[in-house]
Order: structure tokens, then C-alpha cells, then sequence
């Protein structure tokens, strides 16, 4: 099998990595790149634990092969707090709603809602609920994700 | 910062690495290692004639093959039956990997070891089986037919089969009682297979250190002190060369208790072999074929009652399906047997089950282990004896409550612990009370009605319980204090996202007086506590809660005991506040439990300041005593064990509104409400957060989640695809409220709360969709199609009218 090189930013920083054709971007990113926060809890697409920002929208990197990530921008759990281990609005809420048990699936939430947030900064109940709908928990049985989205929008407007 | 933080809702201690993709879960340890993956059986019931690799061997890449021929003489037995009972007369388990026969899809035969994950499947597919199929046993159906044996030597499939009675207080047996009963019914209730299911699958890793001759272990598991031994039993090596650590779990519910798996003793053994790091890491369809399930079960329900409800005798019939092995035994059936009663005085109660082979995934606890059949079969119980009576459902369930003063209340069962049954505590009348206001029970029937004004259909529905939690036999806690004041809490049961690290600190910081921010806690890791059980039963809290509280207390009592002689004061005018110890009321003099620690350890040589002070020439000890006193040990530390007389009962009661579409048959949750008795509260907030995920999985298995098997013993639906989990847009919004009957067994007061939420949730939505349907709901899960076939097939003595005229009842007129 022919192994190819690529070259991606993954969370600000330009990687260059040689993968079989066949490696996954979730792989690749977990045991290529040794960022192993992202997580694969089905490896067919629908769990949503892989969940990474793909050019900033959210994709599943368990459905996409690494070398398709050639010259573009991956961004997982690793990169959403600041610099300096300040957590995101989205993280902080998470912690603070007690949206998270076992942590497993709560990677792809957080790049999830990341995305969501940004796309729309005030989501109504039911637009939480249907943006939260590509992503399994076996934990939480999502309300306090549910919380911790509403609440994660409130802090980002108070620190707009 | 502040000690007091027993019962407070303290933001988690796990959190700040698990939002940050800095937790360690299993796939995530070994870098470099030598990848695992078997080759499964694609058949249900079938010999294996030959195994050929000649295809296979050319990968590059690959490091070995292993099939049973190649195991030593004690991997190559069959798997440990752990938890073994006088009942299981022909328990079987599985070899590691398959020996002549498998006898389910998905049972391992031949293991391969490469240099990824994904050469070793690259080999898996050029690996031949010749397999001559045998006929499968599927279904409870056909295993008590048994016109095929899933053993051959097990006659009928039968693997176990138990009897329990418990006579009247007249001496009556629950046969007589029902005879002699005014009224009496008769009926049959199932439930399907389902399973934990969660997010991160197993998975092992180990290391081999040849140069020491250690072997280092990662399990995803739920009792990292049991495999342990179990390794070192399979491997023959000493115990104490052997660590077994269960790092990050990413959930578990029940499956990841059972070990050890295959892979558990396979993957250490081939890195030992190989002198190289190997990993394991269990893909989603392999969990669904080579795990564990749980739940299906057939009831068959006799009751007799009088005119107000009251059950006189009750005697349930249960096939319990206990899929190809029985590695854990009987477990599952012996609680559903004696957790049946429930909050709930019976004037009579017999209670047999025969556990029956089939070829299909084997049976073990998932999250309410066999409870939630209990309470399908008791609550559907009082919803059919009201609709006779025409009485309310809740008016049935008072009537035969377990009164307040009557704790200890002793069923006259032995549980699964092998301990009487005994209730320690609840007020399951004021549990109702709370429940019927949060729901707005006597409301209902106007709300009801506005709705069906509007052309909607709504029912409302209730489900009671009672769970023994905190079994035995024992859990430990081992807290030491070190000179930099730090507090090191350890205990050997295991987490899967319960928030131990966050309950656990909440306990030490309360009971030694330490501020929080100083104490870490680890569990599930063998080099730092050997003596443990494991996490399962709603134990945790109870067993390491109260163990680490033990050990506190020890700790605590040394402290004062070293700081009275610096202090010249008396222990018992001791206090310690905010990590200092001082004399009761005098805030400022006070000696801090870091310089305690340094004290407590007599030191021949300094290696920092403080340390200083504890050497020979410092002058603090008296020359007339050895410096460490007879019966004494150095160090401020100290170990605690909790071992139970027998379990605590926490118990619940759970209402559900829901609407069901006139045309489509869809049924949507709109109100759930709990009312919660788990003693105590450590945290308020992991209780609710056990409470929601509960009720989830409780949600996906009344009207989603099945193992759907064909005929031939395929498993249809192995895939997130195929296998409904509920989203965040099937799981209702649920309204909490708790009640607190503290455990009198129990230091802390606690009772279990994990496994809670799912308890009775069948229970509940059956209740709810017959009574909005008026068509009795007997078997679970049901989906809208099956709704859909039950409104147009339903027999007229199915339906039930809304307004509890019974159409198939017997007026006992001897």
C-alpha cells in the first residue's frame, strides 16, 4: 500500500506526516499526531465521539481518510482552550453544568458545540437539542449537556 | 476554601483533563505497541474442522498467530466461573479462544498480533476456518424446547434453576394463598435483550519487563484487583509481579465487570512471549457480538388479592436467558427473583427460574442487573390489579406498601450477596406523597382530557422500586499525609465516570478537616491499593466511601495524638481546621498537619527543612522512648476497610406522561419525574447526573434498544446504525426530587445511586402507553410499529378501557 505524505494544521501548528492511504484521519490524529483526545466509539460515523473542526466546521475524522486532510485545518479538543490552559466558554460551561461522566464522547461534544455557538450564538431549546442530535452519550442522558450548551452561550455573550 | 464539603454539589475534580483531551483511556497507552485482533466465529453453533494460515503468514507486518492449540496447559482451560452457585448445577464457560466448538457469533478462534491494527485485520481476513455448522438455539423458545443442546452435556439447557418461597404469616405457601385469594389473575410478561453498550469498548495492554520479570496491565475494566489475579493465576507468575491498572474508563454499566475476558489473559501472555508491548482495543461490532448482554427474560405472573389490592399471594415463573456461557454466574435471575417485591408486603411469594443456554452472546449485570425485570413484572403486577378493582394505581401500590415503622423489614429472601434481604430503611408511603405532586398525578385526568379535546392522547404512568446496593464483602481505603501536607487518598475499586475522584475527595477533606485543593485520590490501580472487589451493585460511595472514611478517622486520631505531645494538650481538646490542628477555640496557636507528618516519621537524615525537624539531634523526641513507640509505625497514615453486615436498600419511585400519535403510534415522553432515596447525599449534583444517564439507558431500553438475532443465531442490528441509542432528541427532561432515609448500616448514612435511574423505567412507560392506549402493554420494548400491530390486533380481552373495566378477570367464587 502506497503511503503518502501530507501536510495539515492541526490546532495552529503545521504537521507533516507520511500515512497509508488507508489511515483514517481519526488515527492519524490519535496515534500519528499522539493527540489522543479525540476519541472513536463506533468507527462507522455515528457515535460522534471523533468530532473534529475540519476548515472549522464540525466532521467526523473516523469517516474521512487522513490523507483527505492534506492542506487543510483540523482543530480537536486539544486546541479549544486558549494558550495559556484557559478553558473555552464551552469547556468552562461543561465543567460547570456537570455535562460530562465518563468523558469518552465529551471531546466531540465540545467541538460540536463549539461549532454550533459560533454559527448561532443564542440557540432556542429545540435548536440545542437538534444540534446535540449527531452526537451519542451513554452517561449524561444529556440534559446537563443541554444546560451546559445554554450556559456556554451565556458566557460567550457576557465575554463578547 | 472550606472542609465541610460532605453533601455539597463540588464541581468535579476529573473534569479540567477530561475537557481538555488530556484523559488517558485505554487506547491511548502503549505507543508503539504490537496491535491484537481476533478472528470470531461467524457462525452461532458450529465445529471447527480446520484452521489454515498458510494464506496469512506472507503479511507483512505480522508478528504471530495464536489459535487454542498454541495456549499453555492453564490459559488453554476453560475461563474462571466466578461467581458459582449451588443452583448453577451445569455452569460453562468459554476458553479463551475456541477449543473444537463455538457456540455463539463472535466467539474468538484464532488471535493475531502485528504491527497495527489494521495489518492484523489485513491477516484476520486471509485466515481460513472450516466450519461445519450445527443447528442454533436461539430464543427462550427454543431453548426450553431443547430439541438441540447448546452443551452436550447440559440435558434441557438448562443451566440453573431455583426455587424461593416465603410462606404467609398464616403458614400458607403463595400456591395456597392465591387459591384461597378473592381475587386472582393470571398472566405473562417479557422483557428483550439489550446491553451497557458503552461509548469506549474493552480494551487491555500490557508490558512486559523481562529484565524484572513484571508484567504491566491497562484494563478497561471494572475491577482492576480481580484481574489481576486472575493474570497471575492464568500466567503463573507471583501476584506480586503483576500490576494491573485501570486508567480512564470511558463507561461501563455492568459489562466491563466481568474478567477475565479472553483478551485479559491473551494479550499479556503473547506480550510476554513476544518480548514487545501489545495492545487490544475492542471495535464497536466486536463489542456487540463478544461482550456481554443482559435483560431477556419470560415471566409468568399467578397473583391473588383482596378487595383493596392487597397481594395475598404472588408466584412468578422466570426463563431467564442466559446466552452460550455463564462465566458470572446466576447473578441476574437471583435478583430479579428477589428484588420482585420490591417497597411491597406480600402475603405469599414463591419465585422460581430456569437459566437456559442459547447460542447467542452470553448474559451478565448490565446497569440494574435483572432489577429492571423485577419491576416490570411486580409494577405491571399492580397496575393489572387495579384496572380489576377499577381502583387508582397509586391507591393499589399504598396498600401494600412496607410502612415506615416497620424497618428493619425482613422479605425472607437471600439476595444475591448470599445475605438475608433484609430493608434497612425508607418511607416509601412519603415517597408516593412526593412523587404524586411532582408529576401532578391527581391532576391528570383534566389534563388528560383538555388533551384529547385537542384530538391527543396522553397517559400517564408509575413504577416503584427498591434496590440493594452496596453489596459486600468488603471495600478499602488507604490516606496518607506527607510533609508537604498533601493528602493521598487511594482505594482498589475502579471508576468509570462516577466522579470518585471528586465524592471520594469530598469525604477526606470533611472527615480530616483538610482543605479539598490538597487531597488527590486514585482508584483502580493496583500498585497503589491491592485489597479491593470492584465497582458494580451501586457500591462505590457506600464500600470506598465509608472505608476512606474509616481510614480518615485513623489518620485523624494519629494526628491529634502527635500534635497533643508538641501542642502539651490534651487529644480531646483537639480540633483541626483548614489542615491545622489546634486546641478547640484558639484559632492561631496550632501545629499544621504537613509539620504533623514530619513529626510522625522519626528521620536519620535531612534532605529539606522540614525534614529537619524530625531527625535524631533535633531534640523533639523524649530519649526515654524508642522513637517509634511499640505498636506504633512511622508516617501519618493510615487504612481502612468497610465490610458490610449486608446491602443497603435505597429505593425510588418514577412517573412518566406520555403521548402517543393516534395515526403513527409514535410515543413521546413528555414529563419524567424521580423521586430519588438514596440516603445521604455526598454530591448532590453526580447523583443527578447517575439519576439522568439512568433513566437515558432506562428510556432506550423500553422504546429503542433490542439485540435483534435471526434464527441462525445472527446478530441483525450490530452497529450503531441498527442499534437504536437514544439522542439527545429521545431522552425526556427529568424533574428530580430526593427523599433521605440515611442507611443505619453505614457510617456515612449512604445508600447506592448508580444504577438507580434505569431501574424502573420499563415499568413505567408500559404503565404510561397502556393507560393512554387502553390496550395492555405486556411486553418491552416497544416501538411504534408494534404499537401500531397492537392497536389493530388486540384481542378484546387486551384492551383494558380507560376506565379499568377488566375484561378478563376471574372472581374466585370457591
Amino acid at each position: 500500500m502506497r503511503d503518502i505524505a501530507i501536510t495539515l494544521t492541526v490546532n495552529g501548528v503545521v504537521r507533516r506526516v507520511t500515512v497509508p492511504g488507508r489511515r483514517l484521519l481519526s488515527d492519524c490524529l490519535r496515534h500519528d499526531l499522539g493527540l489522543t483526545g479525540t476519541h472513536v466509539g463506533c468507527e462507522h460515523g455515528v457515535c460522534g465521539c471523533c468530532t473534529v473542526l475540519f476548515d472549522g466546521r464540525p466532521v467526523r475524522s473516523c469517516l474521512m481518510f487522513a490523507a483527505s486532510a492534506d492542506g487543510h485545518e483540523v482543530t480537536t479538543v486539544e486546541g479549544l482552550a486558549e494558550p495559556d490552559g484557559t478553558l473555552s466558554p464551552v469547556q468552562r460551561a461543561f465543567a460547570e453544568c456537570h455535562g460530562l461522566q465518563c468523558g469518552f464522547c465529551t471531546p466531540g461534544f465540545l467541538c460540536t458545540v463549539t461549532a454550533l455557538l459560533r454559527d448561532n450564538p443564542a440557540p432556542g431549546e429545540e435548536e440545542v437539542v437538534e444540534g446535540l442530535s449527531g452526537n451519542l452519550c451513554r452517561c449524561t442522558g444529556y440534559q446537563n449537556i443541554v444546560r451546559a450548551v445554554h450556559r456556554a452561550a451565556e458566557i460567550l455573550a457576557e465575554e463578547r | 476554601m472550606t472542609t465541610r464539603l460532605f453533601g455539597e454539589p463540588v464541581r468535579r475534580r476529573e473534569d479540567p483533563r477530561l475537557l481538555t483531551g488530556g484523559g488517558r483511556y485505554l487506547d491511548d497507552i502503549g505507543k508503539g505497541a504490537f496491535e491484537a485482533a481476533f478472528v470470531r466465529s461467524p457462525h452461532a453453533h458450529a465445529v471447527i474442522r480446520d484452521i489454515d494460515v498458510s494464506a496469512a503468514i506472507d503479511v507483512e507486518g505480522l508478528v504471530a498467530i495464536y489459535t487454542w492449540e498454541d495456549l499453555p496447559a492453564r490459559l488453554a482451560e476453560p475461563l474462571p466461573l466466578l461467581i458459582p452457585h449451588p443452583a448453577l448445577t451445569h455452569g460453562r464457560t468459554a476458553h479463551p479462544l475456541a477449543r473444537d466448538v463455538v457456540r455463539h457469533v463472535g466467539e474468538p478462534v484464532v488471535m493475531v498480533v502485528a504491527r497495527d491494527r489494521y495489518l492484523a485485520e489485513d491477516v484476520c481476513a486471509l485466515i481460513e476456518v472450516d466450519y461445519e455448522p450445527l443447528t442454533p438455539v436461539v430464543g427462550i423458545e427454543r431453548a426450553r424446547r431443547a430439541e438441540t443442546l447448546v452443551h452436550r452435556d447440559v440435558p434441557g439447557n438448562v443451566g440453573a434453576h431455583l426455587v424461593q418461597e416465603v410462606r404467609s404469616a398464616t403458614g400458607l405457601g403463595a400456591r395456597e394463598a392465591i387459591e384461597a385469594a378473592p381475587y386472582r389473575l393470571e398472566f405473562g410478561l417479557d422483557i428483550e435483550r439489550s446491553a451497557a453498550t458503552p461509548l469506549e469498548g474493552r480494551g487491555v495492554h500490557a508490558r512486559w519487563d523481562a529484565g524484572d520479570r513484571s508484567l504491566r496491565v491497562h484494563s478497561s475494566t471494572q475491577t482492576s484487583t480481580s484481574v489481576r489475579m486472575a493474570i497471575a493465576a492464568k500466567l503463573g507468575l507471583p501476584l506480586p509481579q503483576v500490576e494491573v491498572v485501570a486508567p480512564d474508563v470511558g463507561g461501563g454499566f455492568g459489562v466491563k465487570i466481568v474478567h477475565p475476558w479472553p483478551e485479559e489473559v491473551l494479550v499479556p501472555w503473547a506480550a510476554m512471549l513476544l518480548g514487545h508491548e501489545v495492545r487490544w482495543t475492542e471495535d464497536r461490532r466486536e463489542h456487540f457480538v463478544s461482550s456481554a448482554h443482559e435483560r431477556a427474560q419470560a415471566h409468568h405472573v399467578r397473583v391473588g388479592f383482596d378487595d383493596r389490592g392487597r397481594v395475598l399471594g404472588l408466584d412468578v415463573t422466570i426463563l431467564h436467558d442466559h446466552g452460550a456461557y455463564t462465566p458470572y454466574g446466576i447473578i441476574v435471575p437471583i435478583i430479579t427473583s428477589t428484588q420482585l417485591p420490591g417497597p411491597y408486603r406480600l402475603g405469599a411469594y414463591r419465585v422460581e427460574f430456569s437459566s437456559l443456554y442459547t447460542n447467542t452472546v452470553q448474559v451478565t449485570p448490565y446497569r440494574g442487573a435483572g432489577r429492571p425485570q423485577a419491576v416490570f413484572c411486580m409494577e405491571r403486577t399492580m397496575d393489572r390489579i387495579a384496572r380489576h378493582l377499577g381502583l387508582d394505581r397509586t391507591a393499589v401500590r399504598e396498600a401494600n406498601f412496607i410502612q415506615p415503622e416497620e424497618f428493619p423489614y425482613d422479605q425472607g429472601l437471600t439476595f444475591q450477596d448470599g445475605r438475608p434481604l433484609i430493608y434497612d430503611s425508607g418511607d416509601y408511603p412519603a415517597s408516593l406523597r412526593m412523587l404524586k405532586e411532582l408529576v401532578g398525578w391527581d391532576d391528570f385526568p383534566a389534563l388528560r382530557e383538555r388533551a384529547a379535546g385537542q384530538g391527543r392522547r396522553l397517559g400517564i404512568g408509575i413504577g416503584c422500586y427498591v434496590e440493594g446496593t452496596g453489596v459486600g464483602p468488603y471495600e478499602g481505603g488507604h490516606v496518607q499525609i506527607t510533609s508537604d501536607g498533601r493528602v493521598h487518598v487511594s482505594t482498589g475499586l475502579t471508576s468509570q465516570g462516577q466522579g470518585h475522584e471528586t465524592v471520594f475527595a469530598q469525604i477526606t477533606a470533611s472527615e480530616l478537616g483538610v482543605p479539598i485543593e490538597r487531597v488527590s485520590v486514585v482508584t483502580g490501580d493496583t500498585r497503589r491499593f491491592g485489597y479491593a472487589v470492584g465497582t458494580f451493585a451501586s457500591r462505590a460511595a457506600v464500600m470506598s466511601g465509608n472505608a476512606i472514611a474509616l481510614a480518615c478517622g485513623k489518620v485523624r486520631e494519629k494526628a491529634l495524638r502527635i500534635a497533643s505531645d508538641a501542642l502539651e494538650a490534651d487529644p480531646g481538646d483537639l480540633e483541626i481546621v483548614d489542615g491545622v490542628v489546634r486546641v478547640v477555640g484558639s484559632p492561631g496557636a496550632g501545629l499544621p498537619l504537613a509539620t504533623v507528618a514530619v513529626l510522625s516519621n522519626p528521620l536519620r537524615y535531612a534532605f529539606d527543612a522540614e525534614a529537619g525537624r524530625a531527625t535524631q539531634f533535633a531534640g523533639t523526641p523524649s530519649p526515654d522512648r524508642p522513637p517509634v513507640a511499640e505498636g506504633d509505625e512511622p508516617g501519618l497514615e493510615g487504612r481502612g476497610y468497610y465490610s458490610p453486615i449486608r446491602s443497603t436498600f435505597a429505593s425510588g419511585m418514577h412517573a412518566a406522561i406520555v403521548e402517543t400519535d393516534p395515526l403513527t403510534a409514535e410515543i413521546r415522553i413528555l414529563r419524567y419525574a424521580v423521586v430519588h432515596d438514596c440516603g445521604n447525599l455526598i454530591n448532590p449534583m453526580i447523583v443527578e447526573g447517575q439519576i439522568h444517564g439512568g433513566v437515558a439507558q432506562g428510556v432506550g431500553g423500553a422504546l429503542y434498544e433490542r439485540m435483534v438475532y435471526d434464527e441462525h443465531g445472527q446478530l441483525l442490528n450490530a452497529s450503531f446504525m441498527d442499534f437504536l441509542m437514544p439522542y439527545a432528541t429521545e431522552v425526556p427532561h427529568v424533574e428530580t426530587a430526593h427523599l433521605r432515609t440515611p442507611s443505619p448500616l453505614n457510617p456515612l448514612g449512604v445508600k447506592g445511586a448508580g444504577e438507580a435511574g434505569v431501574i424502573p423505567v420499563s415499568a413505567v412507560i408500559a404503565s404510561a402507553v397502556e393507560d393512554a392506549e387502553g390496550i395492555r402493554i405486556d411486553r418491552m420494548p416497544i416501538s411504534p410499529s408494534e404499537l401500531f400491530d397492537l392497536r389493530r390486533s388486540a384481542s378484546p380481552d387486551r384492551r383494558t378501557g380507560q376506565t379499568g373495566s377488566a375484561t378478563s378477570l376471574l372472581r374466585n367464587t370457591q
